[in-house]
C-alpha cells in the first residue's frame, strides 16, 4: 500500500477529473459516455489515432521531464515555453541550412544543435540564479518573452522562408525524423530521455549531488558540495530537455520553425510534472494521457458535439485535485490520512 | 522522608494512575506525582520521557487517557490554558510566548489588563510589575520594549506574567537551556525565593547540576514511567542519570592528559564577518595540536559560528589565514578542506549535517559519494555505499540498525551518531566539533564524548565549540573563551573553572 500511494494520487485525482467532466457533460447536454467513446476513438482505436496520440505526447514528455527535472534541484523552470522555442528554431536552421549530409549525421545534428540550445537558453536563468541569486521563477518567464520575440524576428528576418509568412524554410528530407508507419521516431527519443533522466538522478553521482541539493541544501554546501554548479547544470539539462522536446516537434512534426505552433507545449510541460509527481518515469503515463486527450478531444468535438473547451476543464481538474491532495486523501481511509505528509509545495512527494 | 511528606493534609497538585496514549506510543504510563507547596520540585528525564507530556496534562493542554489530577485534594478537569490559569497555574515555556513589540508592563498584564475608564492603565500597569520585581528580586525596567532584553530578562518577563496572575504552582520547562551559567545561577536563587513565598515551582530539566542546586525533591521519568523519586540528600548525580537512563552511566570521562604533538590547525588574525557583513570575527588567534581537545567556550552568537565555517571554507576569510599541518586553507573550497583533512560536525544537524529525506546509507557518505568505492567514473555504486553504511552503523551503535532508513526517522541522538561515524570515520587532521552532544540524550553523550577522546588519543587535533560549560571543561585540554568575536582567554584546562570560564564569557574579562 506504501508504494502504491504516489501512484494512487494522480489515479485518483484523473478519475475524480473524468467524473466531474462527466456531470459537466451532462449539463451541457451531451452523453458522456458518447463523449468519452468519442475521445478514445479519436485517441486509441487505430494504429493512426495511436501514432497521433503518441506525437502529441513526445514534446509533453520532454516539457514535462524538463520541469520535473529541475523539480528535483529544488527549482522550478517555468522557462519551458522559452528554451522550447529556442531549440525549436535552432534545429531548423540546421535542417534547412546543411544540404547533402546522410540522414544518420543531419537528423541528429539538428536534434543536437536545439537540444544545447535550450540548455543555453536554460543556463542563462541558473547563472544569474547561482551567482546574482536572482529567482529562478522570474527570470525563466522573463526569458520567456525574450526567447518568443526572438524567435519570431529570427523567423521573420535573418532565417525566413520566401514567401510572405514569417516562417523558416522547410527542414532539409535529411533532417527529418521521420514516422515509422504511422509510429513517431520522437516518441522513442521521449521514452530514452526518460530513462536517461531517471538513471543519472538515482544512479549517477551528479543525480545524487542534484538531489541533495534539492533536498536540503544547506547540509549538500556542508558536504562539499557546490550549489552554485549544479543549480546551473541542473538549468542546463532542464534547458537541453525542453530544446529537444522543440527539436523534435520541428523535425519530426511541423517540418520547420513556424511562430505559435507550438504555443503552449512547454507550459503544459507543468501539468505533466504535476500528474508525475516529479518522477522521470513517470512522466511518460502521464504524457500518454494529456497527450490522449489533446488527440481524441477533436473527434469529441465532432463526434459527440462537445466544445473542445471540456478537455481543458478536465486537464485543469486533474491538475487541481492532483495539487490539492487534502480532496484526494478524502478517498483514503481515516488511518491511513494521519501517514499521508502534508506537502510543502505544489507536486512534493 | 517521603512519608514524612505525605501527611500534609492536602498537596498543591496531585497526579494519579495518569496515563496517556497517542497513536501506539505510551507517552505517560500510570504516572503518580505530587507537588507540595513552598517546594522546588525537579522532573527529570530525558528526551521523550514523557516530561512535557505529564506537565501539558497538568496545564490542561492535554487531556488524560486515564487518571486524575487533583487541586488542593478536589478532582479537576482542566481544558486548556485558560482553565490552569483561572486554577492559579501558571507556565513558563521553553519558547516564550511574549509580544516582542511591547513592553514588559504591556506583556505582564495582557489578557488581564487593569484599565481606567475603559483605557488601559499602563502607568498602573507598571507600577504593579515594579511592585513584582520588589517581591520576588526580578529586578526589570516596565518600560522596555520585550524585542530589546537579553534571553535571560525575557524569561524574567514570563515569570513575572504568571506572578501577576497570582498562580501558586508555576512550571517551568527546561528553563535554564538558553540562559548563561551566570543567568542560571540567579534563575535558581528566584525559584528557590518563589518557594518560600509558598509557590510550589516544577522545574523541568534533564541538567543534573542544577537539580542537585536547587530541587527539594526530584522525580524522575523514564520511557513513559516515574521510575524514581528522591531529594538531593540522598542522591548524586551519577545515580540521578543512572536512573534517566536505566543502565550505568559514566558522567565524568576519565581521561589520561594529552599528549600533544606538532600543531595541526593554526589560527591567525583571523577576521570574518558574519550574514549582515558586519565584522564577527576581529582577529583571532588559535592553535589545536595533534592529540589534543581545544574548547572554545562562550554564550551563543559571539564569533563561535562564523569561526567554525571560516575554517571549513563555508564563509569566506575577510583577512588572516588558517593554516592546516603547514599548508594556507583560508579561501579553499569547502571540499577542498574536507579532502585535505578537516572533518566536522556541525552545529545543527538537520540543518547541516544531514539529508533527511535520504537514507541512512546515503548519509554516511554524504561527503564521500564522489570517491572511490563508493562511485566510479560518476556512476554510484549502492554496494559498496551500503558496506560501509552497515560498517559504520554498527560501529557507531545506530538505532534502529537498518541503512535503508530515512534518517529523518531516527532520533536526535542516532541523527547525530550518523554525523559523527560519517566525520569520524575518514581519516583526517582535524575534527570541527560545533555543539556536538546539544540535544541528545545522556547515553549517546556519553557515547559522543568517548569517541571524541579515544580520536584524540589516537593523534586526532581535535576543536570543540560548545554552549555546554560542562562539555567544554569536562573534554578540553586547553580553553579558549570567545567573546564579541575576539578570544579573551586561552590557556590550559587546569587554571579554568566555572565561575571563571562564566565570567570570561559574559563580560571578557575574569576581573
Amino acid at each position: 500500500m506504501r508504494m502504491l500511494k504516489p501512484v494512487a494520487i494522480p489515479l485518483i485525482a484523473v478519475g475524480l477529473a473524468l467524473g466531474i467532466g462527466a456531470i459537466i457533460l451532462v449539463v451541457s447536454g451531451a452523453n458522456p459516455i458518447e463523449a468519452y467513446g468519442a475521445l478514445i476513438d479519436g485517441s486509441l482505436s487505430s494504429q493512426k489515432t495511436i501514432g497521433r496520440t503518441l506525437e502529441k505526447a513526445t514534446p509533453l514528455i520532454m516539457g514535462g521531464l524538463a520541469v520535473a527535472f529541475a523539480f528535483r534541484a529544488g527549482l522550478f523552470n517555468i522557462g519551458g515555453q522559452g528554451q522550447l522555442v529556442v531549440g525549436g528554431i535552432f534545429s531548423a536552421a540546421v535542417g534547412f541550412g546543411f544540404e547533402g549530409l546522410p540522414w544518420i549525421i543531419h537528423a541528429p545534428m539538428a536534434l543536437a544543435v536545439g537540444a544545447l540550445a535550450g540548455a543555453a537558453w536554460g543556463s542563462i536563468a541558473g547563472i544569474l540564479k547561482a551567482t546574482r541569486g536572482a529567482h529562478e521563477v522570474i527570470t525563466t518567464i522573463m526569458l520567456n518573452f525574450v526567447a518568443l520575440n526572438l524567435t519570431d524576428w529570427l523567423a521573420s528576418h535573418s532565417w525566413k522562408d520566401e514567401g510572405i509568412l514569417s516562417r523558416t524554410p522547410a527542414v532539409e528530407e535529411s533532417a527529418v525524423i521521420p514516422l515509422w508507419g504511422s509510429f513517431p521516431t520522437g516518441f522513442l527519443v521521449a521514452v530514452a530521455a526518460s530513462i536517461a533522466c531517471w538513471y543519472l538522478l538515482e544512479r549517477t553521482n551528479l543525480g545524487f549531488e542534484i538531489r541533495s541539493v534539492g533536498l536540503n541544501g544547506d547540509a549538500a554546501r556542508y558536504a562539499g558540495i557546490s550549489v552554485q554548479r549544479i543549480v546551473i547544470a541542473t538549468m542546463a539539462i532542464s534547458g537541453l530537455l525542453a530544446g529537444a522536446g522543440g527539436a523534435i516537434e520541428t523535425q519530426g512534426v511541423v517540418g520547420r520553425y513556424e511562430p505559435g505552433f507550438n504555443a503552449g507545449l512547454g507550459f503544459n510541460g507543468i501539468t505533466i510534472a504535476l500528474l508525475a509527481r516529479n518522477h522521470p518515469l513517470g512522466v511518460i503515463p502521464a504524457a500518454l494521457l494529456i497527450g490522449a486527450m489533446e488527440a481524441g478531444g477533436s473527434m469529441m468535438q465532432f463526434n459527440a458535439d462537445v466544445a473542445p473547451e471540456i478537455t481543458d476543464i478536465i486537464e485543469a481538474l486533474m491538475l487541481l485535485f492532483v495539487a490539492t491532495p487534502i480532496v484526494v486523501r478524502w478517498f483514503f481511509s481515516r488511518q491511513e490520512v494521519a501517514e499521508v505528509s502534508v506537502t510543502a509545495g505544489w507536486g512534493s512527494p | 522522608m517521603s512519608e514524612a511528606l505525605s501527611v500534609v493534609a492536602h498537596p498543591a497538585l496531585e497526579v494519579q494512575g495518569v496515563t496517556k496514549r497517542f497513536g501506539d506510543v505510551l507517552a505517560n504510563e500510570d504516572v503518580d506525582f505530587r507537588i507540595e507547596r513552598g517546594r522546588v520540585h525537579a522532573l527529570l528525564g530525558e528526551n521523550g520521557a514523557g516530561k512535557s507530556t505529564l506537565v501539558n496534562i497538568i496545564f490542561g493542554l492535554y487531556q488524560a487517557d486515564s487518571g486524575e489530577v487533583r487541586r488542593n485534594g478536589e478532582v479537576v478537569h482542566l481544558n486548556g490554558p485558560r482553565d490552569a490559569i483561572d486554577s492559579r497555574i501558571g507556565m513558563v515555556h521553553q519558547h516564550f510566548q511574549l509580544v516582542p513589540v511591547l513592553t514588559v508592563a504591556e506583556n505582564v498584564v495582557l489578557g488581564d489588563e487593569p484599565t481606567r475608564r475603559g483605557v488601559v492603565d499602563l502607568d498602573e500597569a507598571a507600577s504593579v510589575v515594579r511592585g513584582l520585581a520588589e517581591r520576588f528580586g526580578l529586578d526589570i525596567d516596565p518600560w522596555v520594549r520585550v524585542e530589546d532584553l537579553p534571553i535571560g530578562l525575557q524569561q524574567r518577563v514570563e515569570i513575572l506574567r504568571a506572578l501577576y496572575r497570582e498562580v501558586d504552582i508555576l512550571i517551568l520547562d527546561e528553563p535554564t537551556a538558553v540562559l548563561t551559567p551566570q543567568e542560571t545561577g540567579h534563575l535558581l536563587e528566584v525559584l528557590r525565593g518563589l518557594a518560600d513565598t509558598g509557590v510550589a515551582v516544577l522545574f523541568i530539566t534533564h541538567k543534573l547540576r542544577e537539580v542537585m542546586a536547587v530541587a527539594d525533591e526530584i522525580t524522575v521519568m523514564r520511557r513513559g514511567r516515574v521510575v524514581g523519586h528522591t531529594v538531593p540528600a540522598d542522591t548524586d548525580e551519577s545515580d540521578l542519570a543512572s536512573m534517566m537512563v536505566g543502565r550505568p552511566v559514566e558522567l565524568r570521562l576519565k581521561r589520561t592528559p594529552a599528549s600533544p604533538g606538532e600543531k595541526m590547525l593554526t589560527v591567525v588574525d583571523l577576521v570574518v564577518n558574519d550574514d549582515r557583513q558586519t565584522q564577527a570575527l576581529n582577529g583571532i588567534n588559535l592553535d589545536v595540536c595533534a592529540g589534543e581537545v581545544v574548547g572554545v567556550a562562550g554564550v551563543e552568537g559571539n564569533g563561535q559560528r562564523e569561526l567554525v565555517e571560516a575554517v571549513t571554507g563555508l564563509r569566506d576569510v575577510i583577512s588572516g589565514s588558517v593554516i592546516l599541518d603547514g599548508e594556507e586553507i583560508a579561501g579553499r573550497s569547502p571540499r577542498q578542506i574536507s579532502t585535505m583533512g578537516v572533518a566536522h560536525i556541525p552545529e545543527d544537524r538537520e540543518k547541516f549535517g544531514l539529508i533527511g529525506a535520504h537514507t541512512v546509507a546515503d548519509n554516511m557518505v554524504l561527503n564521500r559519494y564522489h570517491h572511490r568505492p563508493y562511485s566510479r567514473h560518476g556512476i554510484r555504486r549502492p554496494a559498496a555505499v551500503d558496506d560501509e553504511a552497515t560498517r559504520l552503523v554498527e560501529e557507531f551503535d545506530v538505532r534502529p540498525p537498518n541503512i535503508a532508513a530515512m534518517v529523518a526517522t531516527l532520533s536526535g541522538g542516532n541523527k547525530q551518531k550518523v554525523v559523527a561515524a560519517r566525520e569520524f570515520s575518514h581519516e583526517s587532521k582535524v575534527m570541527i566539533a560545533a555543539q556536538p552532544t546539544r540535544g541528545i540524550d545522556i547515553g549517546n553523550i556519553e557515547f559522543i564524548h568517548r569517541r571524541l577522546i579515544e580520536y584524540r588519543d589516537a593523534g586526532m587535533a581535535i576543536l570543540l565549540v560548545s554552549a555546554e560549560l560542562d562539555e567544554v571543561l569536562g573534554l578540553a585540554d586547553r580553553v579558549a573563551v570567545i567573546y564579541g568575536g575576539r578570544i579573551v582567554a586561552f590557556e590550559s584546562v587546569d587554571g579554568m573553572d566555572r565561575d571563571r570560564v562564566g565570567r570570561l564569557m559574559l563580560s571578557g574579562t575574569d576581573g
